[in-house]
């Protein structure tokens, strides 16, 4: 088995052998293959993309084709250990309430996203007046499916609103660990989220 | 229907009970089997066919001549591989390719039962196969796999048995029929009952109504197709060049491909198979049997599901495979879900459409892999 990008094997590093997980947003089911294979997970997953679906199928896992706005709804809450959202948060129509049904559905929430906080992206608006397009933001802002982009401060806020525990954070900057000054810092950021 | 041919049956131990409360006496369930069942008997996968298919599901056909329905899925080196599985398909019961139906004798006088059969449903299908399963040895099957109205015989299947099955695989389906489905099929009950040749169900072999079994015919196939496949194969094209007959013969090659569709019906199929098949699938509604919630249905079971739809299917659209998925879903059930992309209709899942092979494949491995 082939090893995971460095930010998936963050997410994967959350999840304790044994644990059922559902991934929001699996693509083609890279973590919960490796899960499953590594770690003897019970792994569920939802994508969008069809051609995504096929290829996590024909991996043998347990994923359906729906949205995270629209389908998480008919899962039951508690259902899972874990409920995964890597990397799409900001791609969705209303990430409050994605984030509200992952620690419904999950009895705890991992949540990784790209901190638009960081240095480089608000250098890139104070210099040149423009959306940053980066390494980790590569494409325009009118091609762009990230819709509701956030800082670590602004998730954070959000947590704090709805009442969740933030149990873990952790922060990345390329492949480095970051710790200090982190919604400056760090261009990616893990929260593990309870109720 | 041309005259008879031996299908390889098996005659039930004991008589039938139906949903409607009457019992079918002993009825016989004609099947085809490939591949052997292994030492422990886990390798057993049970085909369910479609309303006008039949157990010939990877071997030539006796009537028609030609190969296997589902020769895509079905063979060597295919996802069902009778290398690896012991593959069963039986004739529904109700039908005409050998299992007791309208055109058997009945067993008192040794005339067709005609309308004197007992109105069947998907439930009294499944429990006909899980008879002639117990007669094969096969306690618990490795897979149930159908496409269509095989599709609900497999959904049924989860919640008839529970304990019987490892997997169940559900194509271009639906957990029960709309009023638009039901509408398709009274058509093409009416126009087998408005043919004189009919005769309330009593017409002799060979003389049944086949012009009203090939007008039910067409207008069936015509929802097994879609808009864009017919206007790309048929368009307004029409059969000699540029002529127009100013009468009413097949000026258009899609009526002629629709009257050689009907006309080739009638050499395979029994009218009143016809219309004892597609009231059964009218009265499939899997979620009434539980106050109305079709997670209920899957609740017994802890089969792993796999649901396939098409985008250019209208007579089983994805909407109808969605609620299949967010049923299993709330029933905790482990599913997987793909709308796979075909510009052929419903007919999709018997052609070649990419990723379903893959998708199949992908899903019986993992569920064979488990311990």
């Amino acid at each position: 088995m082939s090893g995971l990008p460095i930010r998936l094997q963050q997410v994967a590093d959350q999840i304790p052998t044994g644990a059922s997980v559902l991934d929001v947003g699996c693509s083609d089911g890279r973590l919960l293959a490796w899960l499953r294979d590594m770690r003897q997970v019970d792994g569920r997953g939802i994508e969008i993309d069809a051609e995504r679906v096929a290829a996590a199928v024909a991996r043998g896992l347990s994923v359906v084709q729906g949205d995270a706005t629209h389908d998480l709804a008919a899962f039951p809450g508690g259902s899972v250990d874990y409920a995964v959202l890597s990397e799409t948060l900001q791609a969705m129509e209303a990430p409050h309430k994605v984030l509200a049904e992952l620690v419904r559905i999950g009895r705890r929430a991992v949540v990784a996203f790209p901190n638009f906080g960081f240095w480089r992206v608000r250098a890139h608006l104070a210099l040149h007046g423009r959306m940053p397009v980066t390494r980790s933001l590569p494409v325009s802002w009118y091609e762009s499916e990230n819709i509701h982009f956030c800082t670590i401060a602004d998730f954070k806020a959000l947590a704090t609103e709805m009442g969740l525990t933030i149990e873990r954070e952790a922060y990345l900057s390329g492949d480095q660990r970051v710790s200090s000054w982190p919604n400056l810092r760090a261009d990616h950021a893990l929260f593990v989220l309870s109720k | 229907m041309s005259p008879k041919v031996a299908h390889h049956s098996l005659r039930l131990p004991a008589d039938l009970p139906l949903d409607s409360g009457q019992t079918l006496p002993r009825p016989a369930v004609a099947f085809e089997t490939v591949g052997e069942l292994n030492a422990d008997k886990s390798n057993a996968i049970l085909i369910c066919h479609a309303l006008t298919g039949d157990q010939y599901v990877a071997s030539q056909h006796p009537l028609t001549g030609k190969p296997g329905w589902w020769q895509r899925m079905v063979g060597p080196g295919k996802p069902i591989d009778p290398e690896r599985h012991f593959i069963i398909c039986s004739n529904v019961i109700g039908g005409c390719m050998g299992s007791e139906g309208p055109a058997s004798p009945h067993p008192e006088d040794g005339k067709p039962w005609a309308l004197r059969f007992p109105v069947i449903t998907i439930a009294d299908m499944v429990r006909a196969q899980a008879g002639l399963l117990d007669m094969l040895g096969v306690e618990k099957l490795l897979a149930v796999v159908g496409g269509s109205m095989g599709g609900m015989q497999a959904m049924q299947w989860a919640a008839s048995y529970p304990h019987r099955l490892r997997s169940v695989l559900v194509i271009a389906s639906a957990a029960r029929h709309s009023a638009q489905n039901i509408a398709f099929h009274e058509v093409g009950r009416q126009a087998i009952m408005a043919d004189p040749k009919w005769k309330n169900g009593a017409y002799g072999a060979g003389e049944g109504p086949a012009k009203g079994l090939a007008v039910a015919r067409m207008a069936a196939h015509i929802t097994y197709l879609s808009e864009a496949g017919l206007t790309a194969k048929f368009g307004r094209h029409l059969q000699q060049g540029d002529v127009k007959s100013f009468g009413f013969d097949a000026d258009f090659q899609i009526e002629s491909y629709l009257r050689h569709q009907g006309m080739s019906f009638v050499d395979r199929f029994d009218a009143n198979a016809y219309l004892y098949i597609t009231r059964a699938l009218d009265y499939f509604d899997l979620a009434e049997g539980y106050s109305g919630q079709l997670a209920h249905a899957f609740k017994a079971t802890s089969a792993r599901f796999c649901v396939i739809s098409f985008d250019s299917d209208w007579l089983y659209p994805t909407a109808e495979s969605r609620r299949i998925v967010q049923a299993l879903v709330a029933a905790g059930r482990h599913a997987s879900f793909v709308e796979l992309n075909s510009p052929f209709g419903h007919d999709a899942f018997l052609l070649e459409t990419p990723g379903l092979t893959e998708v199949v494949d992908g899903f019986l491995k993992a569920v064979e892999q488990e311990p």
